[in-house]
């Protein structure tokens, strides 16, 4: 996938942190970017999907952070 | 105990029946009376064992009636857990020739899982829709997948109160023995059709803590998974509780004979709630809305932390559950939620007790948006 506009931070960050610093972050990208949200919390791996589909956002996958943390790409669709 | 909403001393409003209900008045009136008649040894053969023996015997006899099986069916055991490892597990040994592998659906509760997972052989999960419902066909495949020993479907959903087409699977099962954790919905709804073995727990409809029923199919092939016992039923191991089992099947009687009328009130409360918090932003309301448990809701909102709702709740005087483990990174979320795709963030779960009014609810519903609203605050959203 192209590289996102935006990476967050939230390793080490307790669900459900990474969501609300995923809701915070949305518009610092424009519509149509990417938003990876980096996340060692079990629950983001869920809790990232269920969020697009409840706020009308595009998940698109998740892939590795270069430290080989888990990363979940989000697609700003509005 | 009351739920009853009292002007004068308001107590705390229980709505974590599905955790364990109160007991029923006819199980304290039946466990007073037991423990002084039912403390004998029921095998041995002077007058106190035989006393004992007769009111587990009797006990047999209610449970069976009120479950719709045969008396020598139904087994008494140490917990609804011991239960599911014997009938699960016990299924599962008795086809040792013909296959190893345990197929379950993604959403059964912890002691389905971990009993798979301590049963020697692969199994299989079957994932679910987003109402936490198993397709038949997808249970059939993966019982077909390599031999199978057993197939576990539970009746409904213990987190989200889905209903499971457990008849439709073991019509189609062709002989592979189905296993049916009913836990969740025994006495409340009728046992599905088509288990080779099922097991239920007395505290969730109103019996004590402490007291299982395993069932066990006439003619299915059933080999005890855990060392034998001497004791009145070779299924079950241990000294018997007399009097508990007797209270237990005192309560089953009495829910089963309110149950239309019970489970009308509660569903229409629940229908109340779910149209309620729908109306709070950002929330998943999750389970079946139709073919579901009377008694049970499950919703979860964003950016809140379940546990803190959870207290917050406490605080203001309502007792609900919370399949979200936030506070501590090590526990893993709510394996039904993920698996359904829902929210495993802000979760709550609410279940009506057998005496629930809409005044509990109500009162509920008055202080569940502030609460949330509250939390979400701290966090600036």
């Amino acid at each position: 996938m192209t590289a996102p506009a935006l990476e967050l931070d939230c390793r080490e960050l307790l669900c459900p942190l990474p969501i609300i610093e995923l809701a915070r972050h949305l518009t610092d990208v424009a519509v149509g970017e990417l938003v990876a949200v980096v996340a060692t919390d079990a629950a983001a791996r869920h809790d990232v999907p269920a969020w697009c589909r409840m706020r009308g956002q595009e998940y698109v996958g998740e892939d590795s952070a270069d430290d080989g943390s888990p990363r979940f790409v989000v697609r700003r669709l509005s | 105990m009351t739920n009853a909403a009292d002007a004068t001393t308001p107590g705390p409003t229980y709505l974590d029946s599905a955790s364990s209900e109160p007991l029923h008045p006819a199980a304290r009136a039946t466990l007073l009376a037991a423990l002084d008649q039912g403390y004998a040894d029921p095998r041995r053969l002077h007058g106190p064992g035989r006393s004992a023996r007769l009111l587990l015997d009797n006990a047999r006899a209610v449970v069976a009636e009120a479950l719709g099986v045969r008396a020598d069916e139904v087994t008494f055991t140490s917990s609804g857990t011991d239960a599911v490892h014997r009938g699960l597990l016990g299924l599962h040994r008795a086809r040792a020739r013909v296959g190893d592998a345990i197929v379950h659906t993604a959403v059964e509760h912890s002691s389905v899982l971990h009993a798979a997972a301590w049963a020697p052989g692969e199994h299989r999960s079957v994932p679910v829709d987003a109402a936490g419902r198993v397709g038949v066909d997808d249970v059939i495949a993966a019982a077909g997948a390599g031999p199978t020993a057993v197939v576990a479907v539970q009746s409904a959903n213990h987190e989200v109160g889905t209903t499971q087409p457990v008849a439709e699977v073991a019509a189609r099962l062709d002989g592979t023995p189905l296993f049916v954790d009913a836990c969740a919905s025994a006495g409340r709804t009728p046992l599905p059709d088509g288990w080779s073995a099922a097991a239920a727990s007395a505290h969730k409809w109103g019996g004590p803590a402490g007291v299982g029923v395993l069932l066990v199919r006439k003619g299915a092939r059933w080999v005890s998974p855990f060392p034998h016992d001497d004791r009145v039923d070779a299924r079950a191991s241990g000294f018997e509780n007399v009097p508990a089992a007797l209270a237990a099947a005192a309560a089953l009687q009495a829910v089963v004979a309110e149950r239309d009328e019970t489970s009308a009130r509660q569903a229409r409360l629940v229908d109340r709630v779910r149209a309620a918090v729908t109306a709070i932003p950002d929330t998943d309301v999750v389970g079946d809305p139709v073919d579901r448990l009377p008694h049970l809701v499950t919703f979860s909102f964003l950016y809140v932390d379940g546990e803190a709702l959870v207290h917050a709740l406490d605080r203001r005087g309502f007792g609900v559950a919370s399949g979200s483990a936030c506070t501590a990174s090590t526990l893993e979320p709510s394996h039904v939620l993920a698996a359904m795709g829902a929210l495993t963030h802000g979760n709550l779960r609410l279940s009506l007790t057998r005496d629930a009014t809409k005044a509990d609810v109500e009162a509920f519903l008055a202080v569940l948006p502030g609460a949330v609203a509250e939390i979400r605050a701290d966090v600036g959203l």
